[in-house]
C-alpha cells in the first residue's frame, strides 16, 4: 500500500504545483487578485507532500520492500541500515525524487518566511518556482516513477554499487541537491523581478540570504565530494575534472559570482541587469549539470541511468526553462533601468572583475565538458582532462585571487590606488618570500610554484580589511568575508603543495618488507582475511613510522562485495598536522622465490588536508555572512513592527481625543 | 577618473564580452592541443599519434597476452580490436575487473618502440559503469574481438 500512497502524494503535489502556478499568475492580473491569498499556503502544502512521498520511498528501502522495482534493483536485505536509507537517492529515480522534494521544501520555506519582497514580485516568484517544479514532477511521474511495482517479487535485491556504500553517500548528494535546487529560488526571484520590473536594493537584500544558503550547501557538497572521491577511488587524486564534478563546480562558480554581484546591488544599487542574469544562469547550470549526469550521455560512477528517453525529456525541460528565462531577460532587461555609476578604481569595479573572471572560468569549464559531446557528433572521440582544465582555469583564477585582496580595501564608488598600495606591500612581500622558499625547495613547475607563492599572501591579504578596526565591533558579515577569503588561500596552499611535494611509490612487497616513502618507513607486517556485513576482504597490516618516530598501524583492504559481486580497494589514511599518508592494497602478485608478494601503492601528501579545511572555511565564512544578514533582517523587522505598533497606539490616542 | 555618465553600461558589457570571448578563444585553442583522442588498435597502427601526445586506447585484452613482470607491479598485455594489436605496458594497481578477454580503455602515450605506456586503466566495471567509447564496441566489435582472440 505504501508505494501507492507515496505515488498518490506525488501526483497531488504536482497538481498543487499546477494550482500554484495558475493562481500565482492570475493573482498578478486585475481580475484575479482574490487568488493571491492561496498561493503561499499551496506552496507550503506542496512542499510537504513531496517530502512525504520521499519519506514513503525511504521507508520502502528501510523495509527492503522488494515488490518495489527500485528497491529490488538497488538494495539488498543484508545491507547496513544507513546504506539502505542512503541507497534511496543512490539511483536515478530516487535522486530525482530528492530533487523535487528539496525544490518543493525550498518553495515552501520561501512562502513561509519571505516578507521583504513586494507582494506582486513574491507571487511571480512562487509562480515561477511552481513552473520549474512542474516540469520536474512531470519528468518524475512520466519518465522515472520511483514507486513502480515488480512482479514476480524477487528473492532479494541486487544491492548497491560498493563505491556508493560509504558514509559519504549518506549526506553528500542531499547537500549538493540543497545547493543546486536552492539556486532555483534565486532563479524564481530573478523571474519574479523581471515580470514585475522591480530590481533594486530591496530585491537584492531579499534574495541574498537565499543565494548565500544555497552557496554554502554547494561549497560543503563540493568539498565533501572531493574528499569522498579522494579516499574512495583510491587514486590519490582529489579533483579529476570529471564531467560530474564539473556539473557541481559550474553552479558554484555562477553562484559565487551572483553572491558578489548581489552585494553590489544591495549596497550600491548597481549591476542590476547583470545580477538578474546571473540568477538565471546559476540555476541553469544546475539544470545543465543534472542533464549531463542524468541523461547518461556521460559516463561515470554518478551516471545511474542510460535511457535516451530520459535524456530528451530533460533536454526539453532545459530548453523550456533556460530558453524561456533568457527570452524573458532579453525582453525585459532593456526596461530594467541602469544602476548607479562607479569609477574604474572602486570596490564595484573589483567585484565586476571578480564576476568576469568567475564567468570566464565557468565558460571554460562548460566548453571543456561539452567538447567531447560536440566532437563525437562529428565522429571524433576525445576526452578532456586536467591538462586542459587546470592551466586554463588557473589563468583566470590566479589574477582573480590577486584582485580579491585589493577589492575589499577599496571604497565604494571611487578610490585611488595610492591610498591602498602601502597596505598591499605586506601580502606582496609574503608572496615573494614564499615563492622564493618554494623555489629553493626545488619546485620548478609554473603552477605549483605560483600557487605556493600566492597562497600565504592570499591568507595574509585577506585579513587586511580588519586592520585598524576594533575587532569586537567588526560586523559579522565582514568576518564572514575574511574567513571565506582566507579559506581560499588555505585551499590553494593545499592544492599547490599536493602537486609540488607529493611522493608516490608503487611496490610489490613480501610480508616483512620495508619501503621508504619520503619521511615514512612502511613495513608490510601481515595480510589476512577479514569479513564485514556484506563483504569479505584481504586486509594488509602496515606498520609505519614518521622520521623514526613511534610506530603506527594502518589497515588498507581489498574488499569483495557479494551483492553485487565486485572488488574494491579501501584505502587507509593517516593524517598528521603536516600531511597525509595514503595507502592502498592491491592484489597478490608474482611470487619472489616462493614467497607471495602484495602490491602496495603509497603516497605521502604534504599539507593535502588543507584543501578540504580551506573549503570548509569558505563555507564557514558564508555561514557567518548568512547569520549576520538574517540577524539584521530580523532586527529590522522587529523595529518596523515596534514602529507600526507605536504609530497605531498614537493614532488610537488621537482618535480617542 | 569617472566614466562618462551614459556609457558605463556599454563599457561594462564590452569589458565582459571581451573577457568572455578571450576565454572562449583560449579555451578552444587549449582544447585543440590538450584533448585526448580515442583510438582503437586499428587506428593506432594505421595512424600512430605523435609521441608525447596523451591519448586513449580502447579494445579487448587479448587472451594469453597478459604477463606480469618480475618487479611485481608491471604488467604487459596486448589490446586488440580484431583487426590490429597494440602492446601495452602498465605499472600500478589494476582495476578489479581487468582480466584477459575483458574490455579496457588505457590512458597514456605511445612510445617510440611501439609499446603503449598506460598511466591508467579503465576496465569494464559492470553494466552501469562502462567507458563511453566501449559502449558501441561491446555490442558488435567486442564479440568479434573476443571470438578472434579465443
Amino acid at each position: 500500500m505504501l508505494p501507492e500512497i507515496g505515488l498518490g502524494m506525488l501526483w497531488l503535489a504536482a497538481a498543487l504545483a499546477g494550482l500554484q502556478l495558475i493562481a500565482g499568475a492570475l493573482a498578478l492580473t486585475e481580475g484575479g487578485k482574490g487568488l493571491a491569498g492561496i498561493v503561499r499556503p499551496v506552496a507550503i502544502v506542496q512542499g510537504f507532500l513531496a517530502a512525504a512521498a520521499l519519506l514513503a520511498l525511504i521507508w520502502c528501502f528501510v523495509e527492503t520492500d522488494l515488490s518495489v522495482k527500485l528497491v529490488a534493483e538497488n538494495s539488498h536485505s543484508a545491507k547496513p541500515l544507513i546504506y539502505k536509507i542512503a541507497g534511496t537517492w543512490g539511483n536515478h529515480e530516487g535522486s530525482m525524487l530528492l530533487w523535487v522534494t528539496v525544490m518543493g521544501l525550498g518553495g515552501a520555506f520561501v512562502a513561509a518566511v519571505e516578507r521583504r519582497l513586494p507582494e506582486p514580485t513574491m507571487l511571480a516568484t512562487l509562480a515561477g518556482q511552481a513552473f520549474v517544479s512542474l516540469g520536474f514532477y512531470a519528468f518524475l511521474l512520466l519518465a522515472s516513477n520511483p514507486f513502480t511495482r515488480l512482479s514476480p517479487v524477487p528473492e532479494d535485491g541486487n544491492g548497491l554499487n560498493p563505491l556508493l556504500q560509504d558514509p559519504g553517500l549518506a549526506f553528500h548528494p542531499p547537500t549538493l541537491y540543497v545547493g543546486y535546487v536552492g539556486l532555483s529560488i534565486a532563479f524564481s526571484f530573478a523571474i519574479g523581478a523581471l515580470v514585475t520590473r522591480q530590481v533594486g536594493p530591496d530585491f537584492a537584500r531579499a534574495m541574498r540570504p537565499w543565494v548565500l544558503g544555497a552557496w554554502i550547501f554547494l561549497t560543503v557538497g563540493i568539498t565533501a565530494g572531493s574528499y569522498w572521491a579522494y579516499y574512495v577511488l583510491g587514486w590519490g587524486g582529489w579533483w579529476f575534472w570529471d564531467p560530474v564534478e564539473n556539473a557541481s563546480l559550474m553552479p558554484w562558480l555562477a553562484a559565487t559570482a551572483l553572491l558578489h554581484s548581489v552585494s553590489v546591488l544591495a549596497a550600491r544599487n548597481a549591476l542590476r541587469a547583470w545580477t538578474v542574469m546571473l540568477g538565471v544562469v546559476a540555476f541553469s547550470m544546475s539544470m545543465i549539470g543534472t542533464f549531463l549526469v542524468r541523461s547518461g550521455i556521460l559516463t561515470s560512477v554518478h551516471a545511474f541511468a542510460v535511457d535516451p528517453r530520459r535524456g530528451s525529456f530533460i533536454l526539453a525541460l532545459l530548453a523550456i526553462y533556460i530558453g524561456g528565462a533568457l527570452l524573458l531577460f532579453a525582453l525585459r532587461a532593456g526596461t530594467v533601468s541602469e544602476g548607479e555609476r562607479f569609477a574604474v578604481t572602486s570596490r564595484e569595479s573589483a567585484l565586476v572583475f571578480n564576476n568576469v573572471m568567475l564567468s570566464s572560468i565557468l565558460g571554460i569549464t562548460l566548453l571543456g565538458t561539452l567538447y567531447p559531446l560536440v566532437t563525437e557528433a562529428f565522429g571524433q572521440k576525445v576526452s578532456v582532462g586536467p591538462p586542459y582544465f587546470t592551466p586554463v582555469s588557473a589563468m583566470f583564477a590566479l589574477p582573480m585571487l590577486l584582485v580579491m585582496l585589493v577589492g575589499p580595501l577599496l571604497r565604494w564608488r571611487g578610490d585611488t590606488i595610492g591610498r591602498v598600495s602601502p597596505v598591499l606591500a605586506l601580502p606582496l612581500v609574503v608572496m615573494l618570500a614564499s615563492g622564493g622558499a618554494a623555489f629553493a625547495l626545488g619546485v620548478r613547475h609554473a603552477l605549483p610554484l605560483l600557487g605556493l607563492a600566492m597562497a600565504p599572501g592570499v591568507v595574509v591579504g585577506s585579513v587586511l580589511p580588519l586592520r585598524g578596526r576594533s575587532l569586537r565591533r567588526v560586523p559579522l558579515n565582514v568576518w564572514g568575508m575574511v574567513v571565506a577569503h582566507v579559506g581560499l588561500g588555505v585551499a590553494l596552499f593545499g592544492m599547490a603543495s599536493d602537486s609540488a611535494f607529493s611522493i608516490e611509490r608503487l611496490v610489490a612487497a613480501k610480508i616483512g618488507d620495508s619501503t621508504q616513502v619520503g619521511p615514512w618507513q612502511i613495513t608490510l607486517a601481515n595480510v589476512a582475511p577479514v569479513a564485514g556485513p556484506n563483504w569479505t576482504a584481504m586486509e594488509g597490516v602496515l606498520k609505519v613510522r614518521y622520521a623514526g618516530g613511534a610506530e603506527q598501524v594502518m589497515t588498507p583492504q581489498s574488499r569483495t562485495f557479494w551483492a553485487p559481486l565486485q572488488t574494491n580497494a579501501v584505502s587507509a589514511l593517516l593524517t598528521r598536522w603536516n600531511g597525509q599518508l595514503y595507502t592502498v592494497l592491491g592484489e597478490e602478485t608474482a611470487a619472489d622465490n616462493g614467497a607471495p608478494r602484495w602490491q602496495l601503492r603509497l603516497w605521502w601528501k604534504p599539507y593535502v588536508p588543507l584543501i578540504w579545511i580551506g573549503g570548509l572555511l569558505v563555507a564557514l565564512g558564508g555561514g557567518l555572512a548568512l547569520l549576520s544578514r538574517v540577524a539584521q533582517d530580523l532586527k529590522r523587522r522587529k523595529v518596523r513592527e515596534k514602529g507600526d505598533f507605536r504609530r497605531g497606539e498614537v493614532a488610537k490616542l488621537e482618535q480617542g481625543r | 577618473m569617472s566614466l562618462k555618465a551614459k556609457h558605463q553600461r556599454l563599457v561594462l558589457i564590452l569589458v565582459a564580452l571581451v573577457a568572455l570571448i578571450g576565454a572562449g578563444l583560449l579555451a578552444t585553442w587549449a582544447l585543440r592541443n590538450q584533448a585526448s583522442y580515442f583510438y582503437v588498435p586499428a587506428d593506432m597502427v594505421a595512424h600512430p599519434p605523435e609521441a608525447d601526445r596523451a591519448v586513449r586506447l580502447g579494445g579487448m585484452v587479448e587472451r594469453g597476452s597478459m604477463k606480469n613482470a618480475a618487479d611485481g607491479v608491471t604488467v604487459t598485455f596486448t589490446v586488440t580490436d580484431g583487426k590490429a594489436k597494440v602492446p601495452v605496458r602498465f605499472a600500478g594497481i589494476r582495476p578489479a575487473l581487468f582480466v584477459e578477454g575483458s574490455g579496457v580503455v588505457a590512458e597514456g602515450k605511445l612510445g617510440a618502440d611501439g609499446i603503449f605506456v598506460a598511466d591508467n586503466l579503465l576496465a569494464k566495471h559492470d553494466e552501469k559503469y562502462v567507458p563511453r567509447e566501449m559502449k558501441n564496441m561491446s555490442a558488435d566489435d567486442a564479440r568479434k574481438a573476443i571470438a578472434n582472440t579465443k
